[in-house]
């Protein structure tokens, strides 16, 4: 029985890759130096590697490296981009829009803006997670100064239109700010070609370290420019202080430069992956649905609601897989996915839904393998189910007057 | 979060998974939850004659420790009478299944459960010989 574990949760984190660790260890040893040690030898080995891990992570993101700014990571990016230019801009606007399916980390720092006085729309996207261009269009004010929408949803793995987005927002003269933490690395992000000027990202779920990331900021076309949320020794053009984490950045580099090279072929493997899972549990389930939208979707993410049995219970059936669930039962809140809801799937489906998220490590057996498993506790689950028991007797499940507690 | 190995156990091997004709005036039926909260459960027993429970059966939507509470409480209402049925308290199952404190509503739902099937089949034998409700 002793199986090994199988990691389905790549969208959470991803193991770092051996040959990102190898990159980083010699400036965890010998290569110590402080980046912005100007006058010895330490310093300046140390400043050469973040400098070409800047080229690197700007290189996949067509950016110019002087456009990178180090940061903790795509939480950090996103509070840096979106207080930082609410704050620079408050003269010209006090209006931002972004969704209602955005990463915690844009939802909270948009909050924290309404609580100081600033306006925010949340969009709703459609029941597929996407967001539509005459959306934001209807949205834009003369007082908007930033639009932020995520590049491609964590949950659902929904991409928007963003080149068209960022059309419009350059038309309009709004800063557009794209979370492209699950997009980096799988999907190709064009800053140019889609008028990018704020775009946030994570070193870890592209095979690089934990508390590792960055935020482009746009240089021309135009120049944006951001009040500080960190203030200090100056440092990455006075928009993030603190000295740089070397290890972690060179690694954020490497990883960078492998996710670029190895995009075309693995991003095809991938989507094959996703179609084979979904294959296989439509082949051998009924009533399960899929969530988001699969004609602009990640390569490596399929999110399911296996109608009438409960997340939390499906996971504990296949405890050697991980994956992750939309159920509340599985969230400190108690509360479904605000995602899921916030696509218009009943609680119901949220409390259903699973999300595989595949990775660079992830092989066909292993598909296989939790697609039997999946099937196996499904169909252990629906016997004992009494949803499904009523919706087999033909009893529509909307119209049942339930006790709620 | 780690399941405690009788919870594992109650979700691997439920006891009286199943259903009982809920028209029958010997059975009664306590459906609790709903599905927007992530859970419900069904509860049912039979009781004979000298009001003794002599089975019951469960099923359930929702996470492990909501499917161990009922399964559980099924086991343990059997053969007592309701009288003693219904002194079952939420509080023995989190003891017995080691529930950590975020899953103590899944046992409140059994417990709520089990009086809600008593009820059902108490009204059945008050209206069938006559009593008035409430009358005890
Ligand atoms: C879309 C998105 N934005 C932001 C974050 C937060 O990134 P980090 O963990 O680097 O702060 C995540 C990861 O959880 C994410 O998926
Ligand atoms: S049924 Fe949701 S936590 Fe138990």
């Amino acid at each position: 029985m002793a199986q090994k574990l199988i990691y389905l949760d790549n969208a959470a984190t991803t193991p770092v890759d051996p040959r990102v660790l190898e990159a980083m260890l010699p400036y965890y040893r010998e290569n110590f130096g402080n980046s912005a040690s100007r006058n010895h030898q330490f310093g300046w080995v140390a400043e050469e590697a973040t400098e070409n891990a800047r080229k690197q992570v700007a290189a996949v993101i067509n950016a110019d490296p002087k456009e990178i700014v180090w940061t903790s990571g795509s939480t950090e990016s996103n509070n840096l981009a979106i207080l930082g230019a609410a704050r620079m801009y408050a003269d010209k606007g006090r209006h931002v829009v972004t969704s209602l399916i955005e990463h915690k980390a844009v939802i909270d720092p948009c909050k924290f803006l309404q609580s100081q006085g600033y306006e925010v729309t949340f969009l709703q996207p459609n029941n597929k997670g996407r967001v539509s261009v005459e959306q934001v269009r209807e949205a834009l004010r003369p007082d908007t100064v930033l639009v932020s929408l995520m590049f491609a949803n964590n949950e659902i793995g929904t991409i928007h239109p963003i080149p068209e987005i960022g059309a419009l927002c350059h038309e309009k003269g709004v800063l557009f700010h794209t979370d492209a933490t699950q997009a980096f690395g799988k999907v190709p992000v064009d800053v140019e070609a889609m008028q990018i000027d704020l775009l946030s990202l994570s070193a870890h779920k592209i095979y690089g370290p934990k508390g590792v990331g960055a935020l482009y900021v746009r240089r021309k076309k135009p120049r944006v420019r951001l009040e500080p949320v960190i203030y200090g020794g100056g440092h990455e053009r006075g928009m993030r202080s603190g000295t740089l984490n070397v290890p972690g950045i060179v690694g954020f580099g490497e990883a960078a430069r492998i996710a670029k090279e190895e995009m075309p072929a693995e991003s095809k493997r991938l989507a094959g992956l996703r179609d084979r899972m979904w294959a296989g549990l439509s082949e051998h389930l009924t009533d399960i649905a899929r969530n988001g939208d699969p004609q602009h979707c990640l390569p490596n993410l399929l999110n399911v609601s296996f109608l009438y049995v409960e997340g939390e219970s499906l996971m504990m059936g296949f405890s050697d897989i991980a994956v992750s669930s939309g159920s509340a039962c599985t969230s400190a809140s108690l509360e479904p996915s605000y995602v899921l809801k916030n696509i218009g799937l009943g609680d119901d489906l949220a409390h259903s839904s699973i999300r595989f998220s595949m990775g660079r490590f992830t092989t066909t057996d292993e598909v296989d393998y939790t697609i039997k498993s999946v099937v196996r506790t499904v169909n252990h689950l629906r016997a004992m189910s009494p949803l499904y028991e009523m919706a087999q007797a033909g009893i529509d499940l909307s119209k049942v007057q339930w006790q709620h507690h | 979060m780690a399941y405690s190995n009788k919870v594992i156990d109650h979700y691997e091997n439920p006891r009286n998974v199943g259903s009982l004709d809920q028209n029958d005036p010997q059975v009664g039926t306590g459906i609790v939850g709903a599905p927007e909260c992530g859970d419900v459960m069904k509860l049912q027993i039979r009781v004979d004659e000298q009001g003794r429970v002599t089975d019951a059966k469960f099923k359930t939507f929702g996470c492990g420790s909501a499917i161990a509470s009922s399964s559980l409480a099924t086991e343990w209402v059997k053969g007592r009478t309701l009288e003693e049925a219904e002194q079952l308290k939420n509080t023995e199952i989190v003891k017995e299944l080691a529930l950590p404190p975020v899953k103590i509503h899944c046992s409140v739902l059994a417990e709520d459960a089990v009086r809600a099937a008593i009820a059902d089949v108490r009204r059945k034998q008050e209206t069938r010989t006559g009593v008035a409700a409430g009358a005890r």
